[in-house]
């Protein structure tokens, strides 16, 4: 027997990891060099949480899965082209700065407003999905602020296993120090769930899939309203690349023993 | 004006070194401000927590029972909300632990504050505290004050020195009801002994990377030698264990891989960035995302066939150009 869930899943674009990345200072602080021509990618943590949402979803019939996202449009567009072909999703979009430097709580703030604003969303139902972290901003703090706006208080962090119990009571496992699981159970929704890595693989590309989603999410791309970020004071004195390059000595053409030993000697000192 | 440090016991009852280090960042950042460093301890029974940094001349709080015993964000946000709200501090500074990463950010809301984690400092300056944290995956460092109040901050771990001043501890109890929270804890699920990997606290990191699932100079797979030669070196040196992105992906793309390798050992970007006095990378290659896996390790060595390898140059101390496989037996046999 499956439950009904309105699974909302917090997430924004991050620039692809693999891209080398500069600080520069402007009128509103730090930024990122070329920002807006970085190539962008869904945030790893919520792109697992969505994957998590849409498969919880497909196995609770009755579930809607909604993707809340707070970016720059355009960029999110281009990352929803791809995004939308792996699962189905209604897209919700705040159009704002998706950077790394913006203010947690003014993200949460802006994040549990559009959530709010979600037409029938039922709040009964709710579970709250997103990273336990970001590829930006890193504070895996903003999935608990929104769930605290909403009034959700029965929270996990670093979510890798969610299993939906017969009596749709909800067991978690969340990563905890050194390797190991916390296993709690709630009773049901509403809850938030900040993810991990979860388990689920990243699914294949679904082209028709992409097309029923694109025709909702356009629609939500284009009445995309702004998302004010301004209430804070956070200032940066700074943001700076560190420095460091080291002296790297090369040991090559020379024994295994030898090699071997100087490991052991380093390892023991 | 205030400075509250908020401290959670471990299963012994007892505080983890992160949350020492935490109140020897508090209570410096407090006499840097001109601040009374008040302790809040949240656990099932906080008395020998409390008597073990009873030396640092504060105000303690303290909510215990059984409900507190474990992490869980429903109690422990309350429990933090109490003590907060019993001292109305300006600076509220904690462990960045799994347990207060899940609770502490939900308090700024219920303070009307604001949060920071995962600091890589804290300190005042000219009066005024100032953060330190790193974006985008520890790629760059920024610096960074604020002005509303109160300002709840949670601390790596290996950012300052553990404090050390134990002393009996007068604690005034709060009670905190948390009857209505609906989630239950339902126990750890810890690898064993032998089967443990992941040591946050070993002096060494042992980073595997996808070389040792590639073909080798035999034109085959070596992979259980390679399972072998890495838990015989960690079984010996009690290291901790960690991956590249690529080598737990192989299981993903029906390679065939190392069996005790998970996504929890992964480091890098999309990973943990671990904190060890040692690491050593064998067959790893790579760039940017390497990079960010090694932030915080002091000592950096790496096996490779490659000495030109763009990762290793320039951001390992040696680079012994070889194959693993062999110097990694040899190690293991002189370890012996």
């Amino acid at each position: 027997m499956g439950s009904e869930f309105h699974i909302v899943v917090c997430g924004s674009i991050v620039p692809d990891p693999l891209q080398t990345l500069a600080p520069q200072d402007g009128p509103a602080g730090p930024s990122l060099k070329n920002e807006m021509m970085l190539p962008a990618v869904l945030d790893p943590w919520a792109g697992h949480a969505l994957f998590e949402a849409a498969h919880l979803a497909a196995a609770n019939p009755g579930s809607q899965v909604w993707l809340v996202s707070l970016g720059p449009k355009a960029k999110l567009q281009q990352v929803m082209m791809s995004v939308a072909q792996k699962v189905p999703f209604q897209l919700v979009v705040a159009d704002g700065s998706a950077s790394g430097f913006a203010d947690a709580y003014e993200t949460a703030k802006a994040l549990a407003g559009t959530i709010e604003g979600i037409a029938g969303l039922d709040k009964s139902k709710l579970l709250l999905f997103g990273g336990w972290q970001s590829a930006s901003r890193g504070s895996g703090a903003v999935i608990q602020m929104v769930g605290e706006r909403l009034g959700v208080t029965e929270q996990f962090q670093g979510v890798d296993k969610l299993t939906v119990g017969g009596d749709g009571s909800l067991e978690v496992l969340e990563r905890v120090e050194g390797g190991a699981y916390q296993k709690s159970v709630v009773d049901g929704a509403p809850a938030a769930f900040g993810w991990a890595t979860g388990e689920l693989p990243e699914p294949p590309n679904n082209p028709q899939v992409g097309m029923q989603n694109m025709q909702r999410n356009m629609p939500a791309l284009m009445q995309a309203k702004p998302a004010d970020l301004s209430g804070t004071t956070l200032k940066f004195s700074s943001v700076e690349l560190p420095q460091q390059r080291r002296e790297t000595r090369i040991v090559k053409d020379v024994p295994v023993e030898e090699m071997a030993r100087e490991i052991v000697e380093w390892i023991k000192g | 004006m205030t400075v509250l440090y908020l401290a959670h016991t471990e299963c012994d009852n007892s505080l983890h070194k992160s949350a020492l280090e935490a109140l020897n960042a508090a209570k410096t950042a407090a006499e840097g401000l001109g601040c009374e460093l008040i302790v809040g301890l949240i656990g099932g029974d906080i008395a020998a927590a409390a008597d073990s940094i009873g030396g640092c001349g504060a105000k303690f709080y303290g909510v215990s029972g059984s409900d507190f015993a474990d992490g869980r964000y429903a109690s422990d946000v309350a429990a933090a909300e109490a003590i907060a709200k019993a001292c109305t501090p300006e600076v509220v500074v904690a462990p960045a632990t799994s347990r207060f990463s899940r609770a502490l950010p939900g308090l700024a809301i219920r303070l009307d504050g604001r949060v920071d984690t995962h600091l890589s400092g804290f300190e005042a300056v000219d009066g005024k505290p100032v953060a330190k944290r790193w974006f985008y995956r520890q790629r760059m460092e920024g610096v960074l004050t604020r002005e509303e109040r109160p300002w709840i901050v949670t601390l790596d771990s290996g950012c300052a020195e553990p404090f050390e001043g134990a002393g009996a501890a007068s604690v005034e109890m709060l009670d905190v009801d948390v009857s209505a929270v609906r989630t239950k804890v339902a126990g750890m699920e810890c690898a064993s002994e032998d089967a443990q990997t992941i040591r946050p606290d070993a002096d060494l990191l042992f980073v595997a990377g996808a070389g040792w699932t590639k073909k080798q100079a035999d034109g085959a797979t070596h992979v259980e030698e390679a399972e072998k030669a890495i838990l015989s070196f960690l079984d010996t040196t009690k290291s901790s264990l960690g991956s590249s992105k690529s080598l737990v992906d192989i299981s993903g793309e029906g390679g065939k891989v190392i069996s005790f390798l998970t996504h929890m050992h992964q480091v890098g970007q999309t990973g943990a960035t671990p904190r060890h006095p040692k690491g050593l990378s064998s067959c790893c290659h790579g760039e940017e995302p390497h990079v960010v896996g090694w932030r915080f390790i002091k000592e950096r060595r790496a096996i490779n066939l490659d000495a030109g390898c763009g990762w290793a140059q320039g951001k390992c101390d040696v680079l012994y150009v070889g194959d693993a496989f062999a110097i990694m037996a040899k190690v293991n046999e002189l370890l012996g």
